[in-house]
């Protein structure tokens, strides 16, 4: 009878296993080439000097990801000249959410002064691949002699509200152990956000 | 005197709360297993979650027409503890939702998302299926017939 509890878990575990797809931490992340919101188009590896990329899904109208906008600006003021600049990429569909469509994209982005590149995923090609899920949702890669690898999956600190006493800067943290060699303590976040807006079949 | 203003005091924040109570996840573990055939069907949602509030009137449906079956819905809000009265209360209100109302009392994220499922990325809306012999977790908005096929299937 056990045996068979053990079994059955197995197979619920594997089933499990097969839906989650999408990179996991230690993955090597292939390169793309996105649509910016100044219209040209951005890859990882326009990036020469980079040591890594926090990766962010993110979008415009999401209340969590409204939340975080300010603490991605930050993120990318802090660690893009220590050589990890942040990619920000919308991973909506505008026919499902007129709000998310790509002109408004570049409102928000001229509104909210973003120092960084905000990208269109009009197919969610790269969403997909990366396998997020929600918004906000964050990837942060490491550049090495394989290419660029997940380090950290899941959110930016343990506070959407702004007032955790327990405050913990996930994000923050893997970059600076990552920046002292080391391999980040805490690699996998969860995080309440907002379902992706997936294009209509 | 004093004790009669206490008593005043509570009574009125009971009626304020009356509608919207904080659930723990022990709390709603309990409720499951005192259940006895009852099969509750747990929509996670949150007033700033537009897929959420649009899949809401689907829940009241579904309600409605198993009045008489051994089915609880339950909203169980995401929203932060601090808009329960300017928010999640007055939004109850005006969209006039008879189901039972919660707003979700546990301060970690890292331990409920995964303690309501393993594979949950934490994205809203979401919804449990759960009674004393089946647990089925869905991250994904459902329409009216979805929500009654899955509880048709549920096995």
């Amino acid at each position: 009878m056990k045996n068979l509890f053990l079994i059955g878990l197995l197979l619920v575990s594997s089933v499990a296993f097969a839906q989650t797809n999408g990179y996991k931490v230690g993955d090597v992340v292939k390169d793309f080439s996105l649509k910016n919101v100044n219209n040209k188009t951005v890859s990882l590896a326009d990036y020469q000097n980079a040591k890594g990329y926090i990766v962010v899904f993110t979008c415009n109208t999401c209340p969590v990801a409204k939340a975080y906008q300010e603490r991605v600006s930050n993120l990318n003021n802090t660690f893009a000249a220590t050589g990890y600049p942040v990619i920000a990429i919308n991973p909506n569909d505008a026919g499902a959410v007129p709000g998310e469509s790509f002109e408004k994209m570049q409102v928000l982005a001229k509104e909210k002064n973003f120092s960084f590149p905000y990208l269109l995923d009009p197919e969610h090609v790269v969403t997909k691949q990366f396998g997020a899920l929600k918004t906000p949702h964050v990837f942060v890669l490491s550049k090495t002699g394989n290419g660029n690898v997940v380090e950290y999956i899941g959110a930016i600190d343990n506070d959407a509200e702004g007032d955790n006493p327990d405050k913990v800067n996930y994000v923050e943290n893997a970059i600076k152990e990552l920046s002292a060699g080391r391999n980040p303590t805490v690699s996998f976040t969860k995080a309440v956000g907002c379902s992706i807006k997936w294009k209509k079949e | 005197m004093r004790i009669f203003f206490i008593i005043c005091l509570s009574l009125v924040t009971y009626s304020v709360n009356a509608q919207v109570r904080l659930l723990t996840l022990d709390d709603l573990d309990k409720r499951v297993a005192k259940g006895k055939d009852t099969t509750y069907v747990i929509n996670f949602w949150a007033t700033s979650c537009s897929p959420c509030v649009a899949e809401l009137p689907h829940f009241e449906k579904l309600r409605t027409e198993n009045e008489k079956k051994p089915l609880k819905v339950l909203l169980v809000s995401l929203d932060f503890k601090s808009k329960l009265q300017r928010e999640v209360i007055p939004f109850v209100n005006n969209n006039n939702i008879k189901a039972e109302v919660y707003l979700l009392n546990e301060p970690d994220q890292q331990k409920y998302i995964e303690r309501i499922d393993k594979k949950w990325s934490g994205a809203i809306p979401a919804t449990l299926f759960v009674n004393k012999k089946v647990r089925r977790f869905y991250e994904k908005e459902f329409t009216a017939e979805e929500l009654k096929s899955t509880l048709l299937n549920l096995k």
